[in-house]
């Protein structure tokens, strides 16, 4: 079975590790933050100015001042602090954040990532992804495997417009987990339960190494 | 030195038709409310916006978008805006997008008379086309180079009569980099209190980058996502 949204989050949080500073994008990687492992104390950057952030308020006590990069309401944690957005960008671009999480339409097999235009027909814009893919040592990519007419989102290169230049490490998919190794290609790690690797690799146009068993993953 | 002005269309004086205006704010977080509802009563036209978002269809700077007064927008993020997209799609509106932490810093370069600075965002993509690129330590960047704006306007919890500054929550966001980064900053308040009431250790932005402040009225604090928990 792929995974659904919950559970590419959930594997992907156990890649989190104790005293990391950590960016979750919008979408699946927002999710990250409801599996983080006992015993790993981690701290969530929120571009738009705070470290620290908590889960959502609850009714009644949503506060307007006080959002995520994806506009939701949200709180702030004992410890938590406020910040302007140069400096959300300087402790992006310093490289003091040690995990970022993002959301992808398309990665190719040397890291690239595409994830904010569609020309001619839908324009989000970048936000911050391109400062956080530029800088960030550690990305994730979060991400479907295939779009809705079953087409590869795992290319040998991007067809959209680029966020970033061979800068994702590792992709969490619906149905693997790959890594993208410094010489450029993908490599498989772990498959979705009950997925065989002929369907990953069905799924994926990026050069894909298989080497030996690969393991299911574990939850 | 006393910054106060009486209200906010003395605060909005001398925005003029085809200004760079910056404005603060993320999303409708922490937007100048009252300036913004100025420049939609002035019909100031063709003006080019510096902002992270272009507010909501009916709301923040989307006010200004309906009445067709933004000739360019430099945003980073279009997001859910219906109309902003509809006009840029169209090419009724012009649209500089920029990354997010390439658009605070060029703010804050004006603020402090750096010309341009070297960033790792956005290289390899069409945001650097055009643009000068160097290497440093083996990692490539691309130059940007600080704004130019006729006014800055932000929005602040605290302030003032010298023009002091505190923000609250994620409010602050891009307010506090834009303040000195236009040729004249106005800063709009929620509290606005004598000189001497701040406490000088607690202050985020010096009035020396503020030119005119005000107390705002009827603050509407829109929420763009409501989003709750459930006690359990």
């Amino acid at each position: 079975m792929a995974l659904d949204k919950q559970q590419i989050a959930q594997r992907i949080a156990q890649e989190l590790q104790h005293n990391w500073y950590v960016n979750l994008g919008i979408g699946i990687p927002t999710l990250v933050a409801n599996y983080i492992p006992e015993g790993i104390d981690v701290e969530f950057q929120s571009e738009n100015g705070i470290l620290g952030m908590g889960p959502f308020p609850f009714e009644g006590e949503e506060d307007a001042d006080l959002i995520n990069a994806g506009k939701q309401t949200i709180t702030a944690l004992p410890g938590a602090c406020y910040f302007d957005s140069a400096m959300s960008f300087g402790m992006i671009r310093g490289q003091h954040v040690q995990l970022t999480v993002l959301g992808a339409m398309e990665v190719s097999e040397n890291g690239d990532i595409a994830n904010w235009k569609i020309p001619g027909k839908m324009v989000k814009g970048m936000g911050g992804a391109m400062d956080l893919v530029a800088s960030a040592d550690n990305i994730i990519v979060a991400m479907m495997h295939t779009n809705k007419a079953g087409a590869s989102k795992v290319l040998k290169e991007c067809s959209l417009p680029l966020t970033g230049v061979r800068c994702v490490k590792k992709i969490v998919s619906n149905l693997a987990v790959m890594e993208v190794l410094p010489e450029g290609g993908l490599k498989l790690i772990e498959r979705a339960p009950g997925v065989s690797v002929e369907e990953i690799v069905a799924a994926t146009e990026a050069k894909l190494l298989v080497e030996g068993d690969i393991p299911e993953m574990t939850f | 030195m006393n910054k106060v002005v009486k209200n906010v269309e003395e605060a909005c004086q001398g925005i003029q038709d085809g200004m760079t205006i910056m404005l603060g704010g993320f999303g409708l977080c922490g937007i100048p409310e009252n300036s913004i509802s100025e420049l939609v009563r002035k019909k100031v036209t063709d003006v080019t916006c510096i902002s992270n978002n272009a507010g909501v269809d009916d709301f923040g700077l989307g006010l200004l978008l309906q009445g067709k007064q933004i000739k360019k927008m430099i945003s980073s993020y279009v997001g859910e805006n219906d109309e902003f997209e509809r006009q840029m799609l169209s090419g009724e509106l012009e649209v500089e997008l920029t990354p997010q932490g390439t658009l605070a810093e060029k703010c804050r370069a004006a603020q402090a008379g750096i010309p341009a600075f070297f960033t790792p965002a956005g290289y390899g993509t069409e945001v650097a086309e055009g643009k000068e690129t160097r290497e440093f330590n083996g990692k490539m960047y691309v130059m940007e180079e600080a704004y130019k704006a006729d006014f800055a306007i932000v929005k602040a919890w605290k302030g003032d009569t010298a023009g002091n500054l505190i923000f609250k929550g994620t409010a602050r966001n891009f307010n506090p980099s834009m303040c000195g980064a236009g040729n004249v900053t106005i800063a709009e308040v929620e509290e606005l209190v004598p000189a001497g009431e701040l406490d000088p250790n607690e202050i985020h932005i010096p009035g020396i980058l503020v030119n005119r402040i005000f107390k705002g009225e009827n603050y509407e604090k829109r929420i763009e996502q409501r989003t709750v928990r459930q006690k359990s």
